[in-house]
């Protein structure tokens, strides 16, 4: 909590030294080093099964690493439970299924946090709410429930709901790839406008124009490893390593 | 209901032959309107024994149910222990020993409806407990993970995204389970409790008449049965039209 909110670009906020994480045998994420500045926004690609669920899940302890060291916004994760609440004060996330909470409103979905996470009281809570509701564009769905929604609504309604926890990170993993191709942009644009507002974002995706558009760095990560980082320009257009070679060939082709 | 009405049609031939005797409780004489009266009477107990017993074996499910969700093995222990060992156990045997055993040994005067009570409840607890079991290992993971992101504590994902949906997918079969409790608070007539089936009985004993006197039992418990599903399957729909809003 050294810095407050903003312009503190440049300041270390997340960062990863040597972590690994296994599933049983399976090693998922196999010595990782990674930083990610404030401010920065990061996109994560890789085949399936490289360890980007994985890497994201970390950071905000919805995963537990085995070894190695992760430290967010100055919190060691260690498995206490204080780091870990403190940690997840400070990272939103949003997910591939969107993971609605479906037996409540919009409305409720966007308080519940605040109003028990953050103990806001309730009226503070709604007027924060309608804020984030109105600035991903749906306003007049507060009193829905989210089976009434498209898939698009859906998702920002998840992403208002991060943003609620007014979070100095937030996680994406996969947010679009839920999503019918026609509602793939309105999601996009919503995470456009939150990267033009300095939001330390990092993002698992495979929207490439998305990468072009908004990434300081693209991370491309393969069998639990980082095998190449950089700005999207350079990693775009000279990758350095074979795997990444292939795989970009692979998805901007298709 | 059409099963229904068949089988009264079915009982009042049968009362047209010689083998019957209906008279016992005709409601048109006298005798046979207080032997009606005492027979249902017995409803009020049944229903209150019933409801009360389920009532409490929820909220005791809910308690074993949850510590058997824990990620600590002792707690899962204690909690698949306690659901074997009263599943174990026949409902009537406890009842005997909740009504004749407890009160030696806790030194408290337990009356008939409590005891009844008591042990139903009990019996019950632990097939509450597996279907909350069932009903919470059926929310899919991603809820927890979306509330704790948004720094919710174990304890308010539970109360405010788990179970209420827990809730609403085991309601058929918490319904299932008051159709059970209904039933099984006839053994509490053992004790002496002026429930439905205890009152059939002393009946019998004074009239004679056992064809007849159980037969109304028999509709008794099928009317009230009935009735309790109907109730539930409007509960269910009622619930499933709010969550759409
Ligand atoms: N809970 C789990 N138990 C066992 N193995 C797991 C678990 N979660 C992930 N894995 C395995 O770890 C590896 C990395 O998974 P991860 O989800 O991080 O991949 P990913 O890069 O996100 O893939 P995708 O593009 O398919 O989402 C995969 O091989 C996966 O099968
Ligand atoms: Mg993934």
């Amino acid at each position: 909590m050294a810095m407050d909110g903003g312009q503190s670009g440049g300041q270390e906020i997340i960062r990863f030294d040597g972590v690994s994480k296994f599933f049983g045998d399976f090693r998922a994420l196999n010595g990782v080093d990674f930083t990610a500045r404030a401010g920065e926004r990061i996109v994560v690609c890789g085949p399936s099964g490289s360890g980007k669920s994985t890497l994201i899940r970390c950071i905000n302890g919805l995963e537990t690493h085995d070894a190695g060291k992760i430290t967010v916004d100055g919190t060691a994760l260690d498995g206490g439970r204080r780091a870990l609440s403190k940690v997840r004060r400070e990272v939103g996330m949003v997910f591939q299924q969107f993971n609605l909470f479906p037996h409540l409103t919009v409305m409720e979905n966007l308080m519940l946090g605040p109003v028990r996470g953050r103990g806001l009281p309730e009226a503070e809570a709604r007027a924060l709410a309608m804020r984030y509701l109105a600035r991903v564009r749906i306003p007049e769905q507060a009193d829905k429930y989210p089976r009434h929604l498209s898939g698009g609504q859906q998702q920002r309604v998840a992403i208002a709901r991060s943003l609620c926890m007014e979070p100095r990170i937030m996680l994406f993993d996969e947010p679009t790839s839920a999503l019918d191709p026609e509602m793939i942009s309105e999601v996009l644009d919503v995470m456009v406008e939150l990267a033009q507002t300095g939001m330390t974002m990092v993002v698992v995706t495979h929207e490439m124009g998305f990468a072009r558009k908004v990434a300081d760095r693209m991370v491309f990560m393969d069998h639990g490893e980082i095998v190449e980082t950089g700005p999207p320009e350079q990693v775009f257009a000279n990758p350095q390593s074979r795997r990444c070679r292939d795989f970009l060939a692979k998805i901007l082709n298709h | 209901m059409t099963r229904i009405a068949l089988l009264a049609v079915i009982l009042l031939l049968g009362g047209c032959s010689a083998d019957w005797g209906w008279y016992v409780v005709n409601p048109q004489t006298p005798a046979g309107q207080t032997n009606l009266i005492f027979l249902l009477g017995g409803l009020k107990y049944t229903i209150l024994m019933s409801v009360t017993a389920i009532a409490i074996s929820v909220v005791l499910g809910l308690v074993v149910a949850l510590p058997g969700l824990s990620s600590r093995r002792g707690l899962r222990m204690a909690s698949r222990g306690y659901v074997e060992l009263v599943r174990a156990v026949p409902v009537l045997v406890l009842i005997l020993w909740v009504y004749y055993g407890l009160p030696q040994v806790s030194g408290l005067t337990i009356g008939v409806f409590w005891a009844g009570v008591i042990a139903l409840a009990l019996s019950d607890s632990a097939f509450e407990a597996e279907i909350f079991r069932a009903g919470i290992q059926s929310i899919a993971k991603g809820q927890y993970e979306a509330a704790y992101s948004v720094s919710l504590s174990h304890t308010d994902t539970m109360r405010f995204v788990i179970l209420p949906q827990a809730l609403r997918r085991i309601l058929p079969a918490l319904g299932n389970q008051l159709v059970y409790m209904l039933k099984m608070s006839s053994l509490v007539s053992v004790i002496g409790m002026q429930d439905l089936t205890r009152r059939a009985n002393e009946l019998v004993v004074t009239e004679y008449r056992p064809l007849e006197i159980y037969t109304i039992l028999v509709l008794e418990y099928l009317l009230l049965i009935l009735l309790v599903s109907a109730g539930v399957r409007w509960l269910e729909r009622r619930m499933q039209t709010d969550a759409q809003g």
